[in-house]
This record gives C-alpha cells, sequence and structure tokens, in this order.
C-alpha cells in the first residue's frame, strides 16, 4: 500500500491520528481555532498554483529545471515530522524514478532557506518508517494515547480523542 | 459559525452563484425588509443573511448548516444540486407542522471500517443491547433529571422519580430489545404523569397517541421531537455514521433510525425543557392550537415561537467537563455522535450523555 506526505507526517506526530486518518475517521472542531486554520490554509493557495499532486504526494512547490521540492514554512521552526515528510518526497522521486531532487525548506517570513539531502542513512530510515506505518495502520484498533498531550490542543481528533 | 435557516414564510429558494436567493411568492402582502427577515428566517442570528431592497433575500452559502422548510416553498433541482455539493440537507415540514421528510445529501464521510464495525454491532444482539441499553440508560437518566429540576422548585415529583429510577434499575438485566423498548414505555408513562403537576392546569395529556395527536400537548410534543430528530440527524451527516443501521429502534423504523436512537438522549433536553419553561411562561398557550377534523395542529405563530427558542437553546454555550472548554448545546450531539465511533471501532465503551448541571 502507498504511504502519502500526510501519513507520514502523523506517524511522527501521533500514532493515534494517523491510524484514525487512515481508517477514513474524521472529526471537525467547533472552535474558532480551526475555522481561522482553514481561512489560513485556503490563504495559502497562493501557492497552490505551483503545487503538485500525486497519489496523495503533495508538494508546496517544485522547480522542474533545477530538480528542487520546496516547502514553505511559516515560522523558523521545522518540526522532524516536516523535515522527514521533505525527505520522503526525494526518497519517492527517486524510487519512481521521477529524478533526484533535492530539498529546500524556504521560510518567506524570514528571508531564509535550508538546503535538505537524502542520505543512504536516511534511505534506511524510511524504509523502516514505512513498514512501521503499514503496521500502525493495520492495527484493529486505535492506538491508545493516556492522555492529552500538548499536541492534542491543536488536533483536529481533540473532541473525538479526549471526549 | 453555521446556522440553521428556519423558512416560514412561503417563497421560492434559488441558487445563485455561491449563494442561496430566497424570494417569497408574490401573493404573500408585502413586507418591509425588517419584518421579512423576521418572518422568513428563525435563525435568531440572521443579520448574516444580507437583505436586498427588492424583498429579497441573500444567504451566504458557508454560513449555512441546513433548512428547514415549514412552509410551501418552491425550488429547483439545480437548488437541490446546489446543496448536495455544499452539504446543506434540508428537513421539510408539512402546514401543520408534521415532519415530512429530509432530503440527505449524498453521504461525503464514509469510512469503510466504520461501516463494517457498525453492522457488525447491529448483528450481534449482545452488542446491539448494549448500545441500546445506553441509550435507554441516558434518556431515563435525562428525564428524572427533568422531573428533580421541577421537584426542587415548589412542585411535588417525588412520587414519579421514585417509580422512575425503580423502573431504569431492571435496564442493566433486559435480555431483548423489546424488554428494553418496555421499560423505556413505562418509564415515560410516568413521566408524562408528572406533566400535569409542572404545567398545572393548563394541559391535560390525557393520552399519547401519534398522527394526528390528540391533543395540544400532543402536537406540541410531537413537533418539538422531531425537531430534536431532525437536528441529530444533520449532526449525524456531519459523521461518518450510517444513519440507517441502528441499535435500539429497528433500522426501518423510519428512515433514518439511528438519529432516532441517539433522539432519546436529547429530547429530554431539548424538547420537553423547552415546553415546560414556554407553557409556564404563557409563551404557548391554549390559544395557540387549532383543533382540525381528527387532531390538534400547533399554529405556526407558535410554531415559529417554539423554533425560536430552540434555536436559541442549542446555541447556548456550556463548559464541558472533560474537553474543559466551551461548547454549544448543539455540539453535545456531535460529541454523542463521536462518543458512538469510538465505541463501535473498539476504542472507548460508550456512555450515554447525562445531564451534568
Ligand atoms: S487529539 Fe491528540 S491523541 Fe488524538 S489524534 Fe490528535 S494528537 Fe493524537
Amino acid at each position: 500500500m502507498h504511504i502519502t506526505g500526510t501519513q507520514l507526517n502523523y506517524f511522527f506526530v501521533c500514532k493515534r491520528k494517523l491510524w484514525l486518518f487512515a481508517n477514513h475517521i474524521q472529526c471537525e472542531q467547533e472552535s474558532d481555532l480551526v475555522l481561522q486554520g482553514k481561512i489560513m490554509h485556503e490563504n495559502s493557495y497562493s501557492y497552490e498554483k505551483k503545487e503538485y499532486e500525486f497519489e496523495g504526494i503533495k508538494v508546496d512547490w517544485l522547480d522542474l529545471n533545477n530538480k528542487v521540492i520546496h516547502e514553505v514554512k511559516k515560522s523558523d521552526k521545522v518540526e522532524e515530522a516536516h523535515l522527514w515528510q521533505l525527505k520522503y518526497y526525494l526518497y519517492y522521486f527517486r524510487k519512481n524514478n521521477i529524478g533526484e531532487f533535492t530539498g529546500e525548506i524556504n521560510y518567506p517570513k524570514l528571508r531564509k532557506k535550508e538546503q535538505v539531502m537524502l542520505t543512504d542513512d536516511d534511505v534506511v530510515y524510511i524504509e523502516k518508517i514505512i513498514d512501521e506505518i503499514e503496521v500502525v495502520k493495520n492495527l484493529p484498533f486505535a492506538p491508545k494515547v493516556e492522555k492529552p498531550m500538548k499536541i492534542c490542543k491543536k488536533c483536529s481528533y481533540n473532541d473525538l480523542c479526549w471526549v | 459559525m453555521k446556522r440553521m435557516y428556519y423558512i416560514f414564510t412561503p417563497g421560492k429558494l434559488k441558487r445563485k452563484e455561491n449563494t442561496v436567493f430566497y424570494v417569497p411568492f408574490k401573493n404573500v402582502e408585502p413586507q418591509d425588509d425588517e419584518n421579512l427577515q423576521n418572518e422568513v428566517l428563525l435563525s435568531v442570528d440572521s443579520d448574516m443573511a444580507e437583505s436586498l431592497p427588492t424583498n429579497k433575500i441573500v444567504l451566504p452559502v458557508q454560513d449555512i448548516d441546513s433548512f428547514y422548510i415549514m412552509t410551501e416553498a418552491s425550488f429547483n433541482t439545480k437548488f437541490l444540486d446546489f446543496c448536495s455539493a455544499n452539504k446543506i440537507p434540508i428537513h421539510f415540514f408539512n402546514y401543520y407542522g408534521f415532519y415530512s421528510g429530509t432530503y440527505y445529501p449524498k453521504e461525503y464521510l464514509l469510512s469503510g471500517s466504520l461501516l463494517v464495525n457498525q453492522v457488525k454491532h447491529y448483528s450481534s444482539i449482545s452488542k446491539r443491547l448494549e448500545i441500546a441499553r445506553k441509550f435507554i440508560e441516558g434518556a431515563a437518566f435525562n428525564l428524572s433529571k427533568n422531573l428533580k429540576y421541577y421537584n426542587t422548585r415548589n412542585k411535588d415529583l417525588q412520587a414519579q422519580i421514585d417509580t422512575m429510577e425503580g423502573l431504569a434499575m431492571d435496564i442493566p438485566s433486559a435480555t431483548s430489545i423489546e424488554q428494553l423498548m418496555g421499560i423505556e414505555g413505562n418509564i415515560r408513562k410516568v413521566y408524562y404523569t408528572g406533566f400535569e403537576e409542572i404545567l398545572g392546569k393548563e394541559f391535560e395529556l390525557i393520552s399519547r397517541k401519534y398522527n394526528p395527536p390528540s391533543n395540544p400537548l400532543n402536537a406540541l410534543i410531537s413537533f418539538s421531537n422531531m425537531m430534536v430528530y431532525t437536528t441529530v440527524l444533520s449532526e449525524i451527516y456531519r459523521t461518518q455514521l450510517n444513519p440507517t443501521i441502528s441499535f435500539l429502534h429497528e433500522p426501518g423504523d423510519r428512515r433514518f433510525s439511528l438519529a432516532l436512537d441517539i433522539a432519546e438522549i436529547f429530547k429530554p433536553l431539548f424538547a420537553d425543557r423547552l415546553i415546560f419553561k414556554m407553557i409556564n411562561n404563557r409563551q404557548i398557550q391554549t390559544k395557540d392550537f387549532e383543533s382540525r377534523l381528527n387532531g390538534y395542529y400547533l399554529k405556526d405563530t407558535a410554531r415559529k415561537a417554539f423554533v425560536q427558542e430552540y434555536d436559541e437553546k442549542l446555541k447556548t454555550t456550556i463548559k464541558h467537563r472533560k474537553l474543559q472548554k466551551e461548547i454549544s448545546y448543539r455540539r453535545i450531539i456531535r460529541l454523542e455522535c463521536y462518543k458512538l465511533i469510538k465505541h463501535l471501532i473498539g476504542d472507548t465503551e460508550y456512555e450515554p450523555f447525562k445531564i451534568w448541571w
């Protein structure tokens, strides 16, 4: 089965979230937070003209001439999840003979950018993660999380998980 | 926040680009815009609907949760397509306030694994009973909670409360759906005898018969129950639950029998409490009912008044103890759906909503 960038991202964020998402269970928040989140997302479509999507791999901005996959970040904080998501795309492009790409994380607000390469160790790690994601997705029940974590507050599954 | 739009003035609904136009029929007396706003859209914050000088109301699509058509309205298939595309259910009530049906757009949230689990919980009698029991347990709790509320307010309902709680003790040991339904029926019978005490002389509940209701109070109860049913249905629509697979009611009792199941828990809070309040405040009186060939009907002015209160009620917010945040009363219904989903996927055992305040 194919792994999407979002699934890979959720694997790092929360395995329960990955399971729910992979099993097509959704939850909407009532709070304004999500409403704002949605609006922000819709606004960020200014990038979408260049957005590239296939088989659940969604790339912010693909530079085919220089073979660079760009990720655009609002804040300077790059979470592990985002970094691996980008590396996964590099891996995916290589595996599917789309080409050897490099990654670049752009911080338009800070006028800063950062290069991301795919090392041999990364490839080994990603393949291990892919196997683990398959295991989580196919668990008969959603993995349990004992008590709310910090990230739960912003997670769209908050109400479902903690009601 | 999205809202429900209740249409009480006959007219035409039209799609116009990304909005819905509401144009009253010509034979309706001319009204100024402000009146029209009040007449047509009983959603209380209808200020979002921008009114035009030409007796038209424009509703932005992102603002519409669902429609309630309480009168004659016309629209074409283009309008229905538009509602489908924008995931807007439409509930229809006829002239006398009887629910006639729901336009339930194509489901957009589907989860194969949840559906399989929902069916499994229906077809295994022990799993089905487990859920059905919880629905009755929640309903029974909320029914006696209502009586307790009045019991502390100069009404003597202790006898009813004791009897109801006695009857509820049999819920855990019930071994069939019929038995559970029987317990619920008995609890409700006792509960209705409390109405007289709560409402005083104004109304007397003689017997509870359906279609047409045999006395004024029954007309009001039926109408309010259908409001709760349709609200629950709209909330189910926003989840992956399949509305036709139910546990307490037999699938097929009504098309969307899961909404009947869940509505049992919420009728005491959303329907009955409002009825008590409105009758006691004389917002609804005997003159608000009309007798027809074979029963009584709630006049549309009173229906409007009820719907207005109902909408207010759903928007009321309360602090949720577990989630530690403010949520609307309406949201409690959605949370109930989420709890049921968690039960069905084997995550967390379902516990019914019990009025906690
Ligand atoms: S709310 Fe928390 S536990 Fe639930 S899916 Fe989100 S992050 Fe995971």
